[in-house]
């Protein structure tokens, strides 16, 4: 899933170095969190959450397949 | 192809003035020196600005492409694509067994990942291009249903005297749905709300 999150950011950003993807897991839930370099925030998130909706929408239609689990995506700002 | 044109007091400063305007690296650009410059006179008297022009060497459709590919490999499902480009409007039919899984429910995934594909491209194209991803012909299939489901709703909105509100979609499905009753005698439609919830209305006239 962490994989899928990095492939799904690296391109859309100008840091692609500085793409990072951690897992947190609670009892039946996990979360993402998500980091970017500063100046690529506004790409990842965009216009009313537009681009966070599109990852998200790709990554729990992926999640459905793998797990019970919820699944959410935080993007650390 | 993306393409600059950058100054500096030199061809290396005119370089990475460029490079970085580009957001690129060296190795993903052909560079050609227009006018190396002069330093003139103490720097200062008869000097002249080096230029130089820089052409990005990715082509948008290849980077457009991989990330579909990427993305989709990354999600277990093997794809192949086939393009079609006309101007500004690329085409983009995915071929793979997963169908329902790529697609989602109501085009959801396929519609998040065409326009994250978008993105990826217009980072690379010198114009802005338009991406419309398809499989096993589902956005025909797609018009035909929003068509279909377009005059029932105009026939009950007309039978029963009140307005109806869909659930919210994209502007291009929007548009498939305003097309088809534009001349409706008894119902006209609109839009409300802001995107991603921006849906239609249908009423009566």
């Amino acid at each position: 899933m962490e994989r899928l999150i990095e492939t799904i950011v690296k391109p859309l950003v100008d840091h692609p170095e500085d793409v990072q993807v951690e897992a947190r897991e609670e009892a039946g839930r996990i979360t993402y969190e998500l980091s970017v370099h500063e100046s690529d925030i506004g790409k990842v998130i965009g216009k009313q959450g537009r681009i966070a909706n599109a990852i998200r929408t790709i990554l729990y239609s992926y999640a459905h397949t793998r797990t019970d689990k919820k699944v959410y995506l935080e993007i650390l700002d | 192809m993306k393409q600059v044109t950058a100054t500096g007091s030199t061809v290396d400063e005119a370089i990475s003035q460029a490079l970085k305007e580009l957001n690129a690296k060296k190795e993903q650009v052909e560079i050609s020196i227009i006018d190396e410059g002069k330093k003139g006179l103490l720097g200062i008297f008869g000097s002249r600005p080096a230029i130089v022009k820089v052409t990005l060497k990715i082509d948008p459709i290849e980077e457009a492409k991989k990330f579909i590919i990427d993305v989709c490999k990354q999600m277990d499902i093997d794809v192949q694509i086939e393009t079609e480009i006309d101007g500004r409007q690329v085409y983009m039919n995915l071929i793979t067994e997963k169908v329902g899984l790529l697609i989602g429910k109501r085009g959801r995934t396929l519609n998040a990942l065409q326009s994250l594909t978008q993105l990826v491209l217009n980072k690379y194209a010198d114009q802005f291009m338009i991406v419309t991803l398809d499989a096993e012909n589902y956005r025909d299939r797609r018009e035909e249903s929003l068509r279909i489901l377009a005059n029932r709703l105009a026939k009950k909105v007309q039978r029963e005297r009140r307005e109806i509100s869909l659930e919210p979609m994209p502007s291009y499905e929007r548009r498939i749905i305003h097309t088809e009753l534009a001349d409706h005698e008894h119902v006209k439609t609109y839009s409300v709300g802001q995107d991603p919830n921006r849906h239609i209305v249908i009423a009566p006239k």
